[in-house]
């Protein structure tokens, strides 16, 4: 068969629309890069669109004692100290500058009395530290990004006649493979869905912002579009991913009807005074407040109420525990027997706020259920339950310049699809900004990358056309399964063996069923054409999501602890040894190969900002002995001032 | 594990008609699947798609009315198929599935939507004040809210594939931008620190806000519930006067007391003002959906829509007196004549029997 292959070339391919991507490209465009976005669904369609909750920015509008460092405190405990200590810093410090860059570009938050913008609580975060707008601020971050590269294309079309002179959107275009040269990126392959034509991409830097991996999973809050492309795409290209083993499942996802099951429902109901209670009517997540949290959080109903309208004089409500406390809890209370009929719990809102309260406050949560679910919560409460929503690990990155660790160069990592930022567990809230913040730092840094290159990497022809066959193969191939029901298989695998609460034996066997379907995934074949062919494009989806699903079984395998968004029923505790260790994957020929890696040690002053008694939890004895020489010397210090 | 499944009553089997095909031409395919409790017609078409039509081309991304991604046009309503419950149909009801048909086809239900994206590349950006650095931006929550209602646009395009204006006119579609891109303009122009100050003249004078003849059939598909018309076209529409003579609003005002005065006639709410016609299924009374699907021939010669009456520069005529005809358009298209042949009619006896 011979294909026509477009050819394109550019300084710095983008892999990604989603949050991550376009600051990422923005930010290129701006060092004056001739830039490429590249997006499998539409422009300003990506995943970031349906976050609801906000952006977390230690702005400090709302409580002025808010800062940096309560902002990185609390990313690190969400996280349960295995975040790379850096990347929660810089995330932390940088945010409000993100947010605030925003507003030049057009955005418009929901507002403080005094005109600044407005944060809200979420949980985890110390102080309200959200910026939103309603429950739809991940369309306003998408649309005004979108709508930033749009002006940015109108002064190209002023200075050159042509709007896409510099920065050009690659819509519904999916990219297969990253190409090489030696070490170096040389670029990416791919095709438009459209069309089913190949197309190629030569830049000497790739950003890869290509999201998670939540399709693997049979209740997820996810599109179609997580399929770890980008996670995948690094591996074979010769990066590693870490803390794999680390998935959030969002506490709150719709349980009924069947059909919606998994769709968010945002944090913010409670943040804003949703409360969850058993069928027995009983507020629950009392009872489930750890040792760790026990002094942040409060003990009676009364405190916790008091604490929405007097936050600094009561302790905040254990509603607002981190994401995994609260989806374990839930868990655990259904399979006690006090679920609802659908397998949930019930989320109440209605006896707390006024229905013209609730309807101006979550008012897409009120469209989706009334619209959804035929439920009007601001009578009746909510039926839910835990959804798989974001994966922590990722692409292992350099924090500063997010270029991805391993054996190649010019490859960039920023958004959901890096790894390390959020340790075992991500904040609500935290994505947005990580997405801004990184997303800017990788535009940057691959630009300056794009600079450095002396000669240009070379695309050989021999990698095109092994890509062009492997795309073409499903297609070309007869008698094979159907995709459908290979990513059926794959999702009840990873749904019952590799979920919420993980053993030994089902993580052994998952890795077993996961081999069979890899063999079962190379025979996959497709009917019809290459024009818009939702099977073949889900067939060529499938390998990537094969290989990251095997590394997060490995991963959950190996780490003998329970930590954030990985529990063990066979090691249900913490351990300060395994704090310190971080599992890293590559690939090596068609194998994942897990490595242990220890934990980049954090700086003293900023080891300083914690108590010793909550250190102490997490720390092992020599870390905290190194700890108590630490604060030994800072007195002496003191005393000799 | 998060997998205990909710008690489902077992699926019935429904009969869909869905256009399969490509901009060579297609035709409606019957398919007969089962539909279970709480789905909605996504869930049906991913269904075809597992088992008896592997390469059915829909765009989705959501599955939560938060993308705009999966816009078609069900029973001939623009609707997004992720929010269209399966039990807003009768059981034996046959649901037919068409593509947006402003749009030319890709494939199956797919259409190239690029026409949006131009227009949005057209419509100029917002405007920084260039005294305020990152951060002292200051708005009160009052001012913010207007334009917030626009920002709410999720782009699935149903009011661009809805608006007569494009719909089946090709030919106004370099002038026209459409409503989605009269309420980006709005937005901006409500904007508290936006430093154009030429929105509305912009709109006048390069998107073809004059084409508009505030049917409010955008308004009534929005899926986000955005006032387009009351909130963004008719105020952009009335502060153009100011500077300069819009027709329309004249006209509408001027139907507007005509219909308060005539005696035994019940006072118009200026809401209803406007110029009601009726295409392809985007009807104006509340129930009126419903009993729209109830018992059609969909495989009827649907009704044009009409392009309001322009003159040769391509804008509405200046007044009633320059106008060629004594009064207002007609509000069904100037080239409809009555009574209609009862097979153009988009009605089904109440009585009939099938
Ligand atoms: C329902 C929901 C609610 C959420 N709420 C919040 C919240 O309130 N606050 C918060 O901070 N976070 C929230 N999150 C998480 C957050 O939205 C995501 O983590 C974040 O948007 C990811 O952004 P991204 O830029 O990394 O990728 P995405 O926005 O997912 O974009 C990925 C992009 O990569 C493209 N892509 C992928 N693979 C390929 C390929 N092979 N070729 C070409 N392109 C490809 C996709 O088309 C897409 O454009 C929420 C998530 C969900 C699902
Ligand atoms: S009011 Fe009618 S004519 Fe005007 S933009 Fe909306 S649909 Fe088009
Ligand atoms: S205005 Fe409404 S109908 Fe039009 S694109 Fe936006 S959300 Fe869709
Ligand atoms: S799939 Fe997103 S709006 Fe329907």
């Amino acid at each position: 068969m011979t294909t026509r292959i477009e050819r394109h070339h550019y300084d710095v391919v983008v892999i990604g629309a989603g949050g991550a991507g376009l600051r990422a490209a923005i930010e290129a465009r701006l060092a004056g890069k001739r830039t490429a976005i590249i997006s499998k669904s539409l422009f300003g369609k990506a995943h970031t669109v349906m976050a609801e909750g906000g952006a977390a920015a230690a702005m400090g509008n709302v409580n002025p004692r808010d800062n940096w460092q309560v902002h990185f405190r609390d990313t690190m405990r969400g996280g349960k100290f295995l975040n790379n200590y850096r990347m929660a810093e810089l995330h932390a410090k940088e945010a409000p500058q993100r947010i605030w860059e925003l507003e030049t570009y057009g955005a418009l938050f929901d507002r403080t009395k005094d005109g600044k913008i407005s944060q809200r609580n979420f949980g985890g975060h110390e102080y309200p530290r959200l910026a939103h707008v309603g429950d739809r601020t991940g369309l306003e971050l998408i649309r005004t990004l979108q709508q930033k590269i749009v002006s940015l294309q109108q002064e190209d079309k002023k200075q050159h006649g042509d709007y896409e002179a510099r920065i050009k959107v690659f819509a519904e275009t999916t990219i297969t493979d990253l190409l090489l040269d030696g070490d170096r990126i040389a670029g990416a392959f791919g095709y438009y869905r459209e069309s089913g034509e190949f197309v190629l991409f030569e830049a000497p830097a790739v950003v890869l912002a290509t999201g998670g991996v939540g399709r693997s999973y049979k209740v997820t809050s996810n599109s179609w579009e997580y399929t770890g492309d980008g996670h995948a795409l690094a591996l074979r290209a010769g990066a590693t991913l870490i803390n794999m083993e680390f998935l959030q499942f969002h506490p709150t996802g719709m349980v009924w009807p069947p059909s919606v099951k998994g769709i968010l429902v945002t944090e913010s109901v409670r943040g804003d005074g949703g409360v969850l209670r058993n069928s027995e009517g009983k507020r629950f997540m009392f009872d489930y407040v750890p040792d760790v949290f026990r002094k942040q959080y409060a003990e009676t109903e009364e405190e916790a109420d008091r604490w929405y309208t007097d936050p600094d004089n009561n302790r905040r409500p254990p509603e607002l525990l981190p994401r995994d406390e609260v989806a374990r809890a839930i868990n655990a209370e259904v399979k006690a027997g006090r679920g609802s009929p659908a397998g949930g719990v019930y989320l109440d809102v209605a006896s707390r706020l006024s229905a013209e309260e609730i309807k101006r406050r979550l008012p897409s949560m009120y469209h989706q259920f009334k619209e959804l679910a035929d439920v009007d919560i601001t009578k009746q409460p909510m039926e839910v339950g835990p959804t798989c929503h974001y994966v922590m690990g990722g692409v292992e990155v350099d924090p500063d310049t997010t270029a991805a660790a391993g054996h190649v160069q010019g490859l960039f990592a920023a958004g959901e699809v890096s790894g390390g930022m959020h340790g075992s567990n991500r904040l609500g809230g935290n994505s947005l900004s990580d997405l801004l913040v990184f997303g800017k730092r990788a535009g940057e840094h691959a630009a300056a990358y794009a600079d450095s290159v002396g000669r240009r990497p070379k695309v050989s022809t021999a990698d095109v056309e092994a890509a062009v066959e492997r795309a073409l193969a499903p297609l070309e191939r007869k008698g094979g399964e159907s995709p459908y029901r290979l990513q059926q298989d794959l999702q009840t695998v990873m749904g019952d063996l590799v979920g919420i609460i993980r053993r030994r034996s089902e993580l052994e066997d998952a890795l077993v069923r996961l081999a069979e379907l890899r063999d079962r995934v190379n025979r996959v074949s497709v009917t019809g054409g290459r024009r818009y062919n939702p099977g073949w494009h889900l067939a060529l989806d499938l390998r990537n999501m094969l290989l990251v699903s095997e590394c997060t079984a490995r991963a959950a395998l190996e780490r003998e602890e329970s930590r954030g968004g990985h529990t063990r029923e066979d090691f249900p505790t913490m351990s300060p040894k395994w704090r310190t260790v971080n599992l890293v994957c590559s690939l090596d020929g068609e194998k994942v190969r897990l490595e242990h890696k220890p934990l980049p040690k954090m700086r003293p002053e900023l080891m300083m900002l914690f108590d010793r008694a909550e250190l102490a939890k997490y720390l092992t004895d020599e870390e905290l002995a190194e700890f108590d020489a630490l604060t030994a010397e800072a007195h002496a210090e003191e005393a000799a001032k | 594990m998060g997998n205990q499944d909710a008690p489902a009553k077992a699926g019935t089997i429904r009969h869909f008609r869905i256009w399969r095909g490509d901009e060579s031409g297609g035709e409606l395919t019957d398919y007969q699947v089962e539909v279970n409790e709480g789905e909605v017609v996504l869930d049906v078409i991913h269904r075809l798609q597992a088992t008896q039509a592997p390469d059915l081309a829909c765009r989705w991304n959501c599955k939560a009315g938060k993308c705009g991604s999966c816009s078609m046009e069900i029973n001939g309503m623009p609707r997004l198929g992720c929010m269209t419950r399966m039990s807003t149909f009768d059981e034996n009801e046959t649901v037919t599935i068409t593509p947006l048909r402003t749009f030319p086809i890709i494939r199956d239900l797919v259409t190239d939507v690029s026409f949006n994206y131009e227009k949005a590349r057209e419509t100029p950006a917002f405007a920084p004040p260039p005294d305020l650095a990152p951060g002292e931006y200051r708005m009160q929550q009052v001012d913010v809210e207007r334009s917030q209602e626009f920002r709410k646009c999720i782009e699935c395009f149903l009011c661009q594939n809805t608006c007569h204006v494009v719909r089946d006119h090709e030919e106004n579609k370099p002038a026209f931008s459409g409503p989605r891109f009269f309420i980006r303009a709005a937005e901006l122009d409500m904007h508290p620190l936006d430093t154009r100050t030429d929105r509305k003249e912009y709109a006048q004078a390069s998107q073809g806000l004059g084409y508009c003849n505030i049917t409010k059939c955008c308004t009534e598909v929005c899926p986000e519930h955005i006032k387009i018309t009351d909130n963004a076209i008719i105020p952009m529409k009335e502060r153009v006067v100011d500077r300069r003579y819009d027709p329309l609003v004249w006209l509408g005002s001027r139907i507007f007391r005509r219909g308060q005065d005539g005696a035994g006639q019940s006072p118009r709410d200026p809401d209803q003002l406007g110029v009601a016609h009726s295409h392809a299924g985007a009807s104006h009374e509340p129930g009126a959906e419903t009993d729209a699907e109830r018992g059609l021939h969909w495989g009827r010669q649907v009704p044009q829509p009409q392009a309001p009456a322009v003159d040769s520069r391509g804008r509405l005529p200046i007044s009633e007196f320059a106008f060629d005809r004594p009064a207002a358009p007609s509000p069904f298209g100037d080239d409809v004549t009555f009574p209609m042949p009862a097979k153009d009619l988009n009605y089904a006896h109440p009585e009939q029997q099938d």
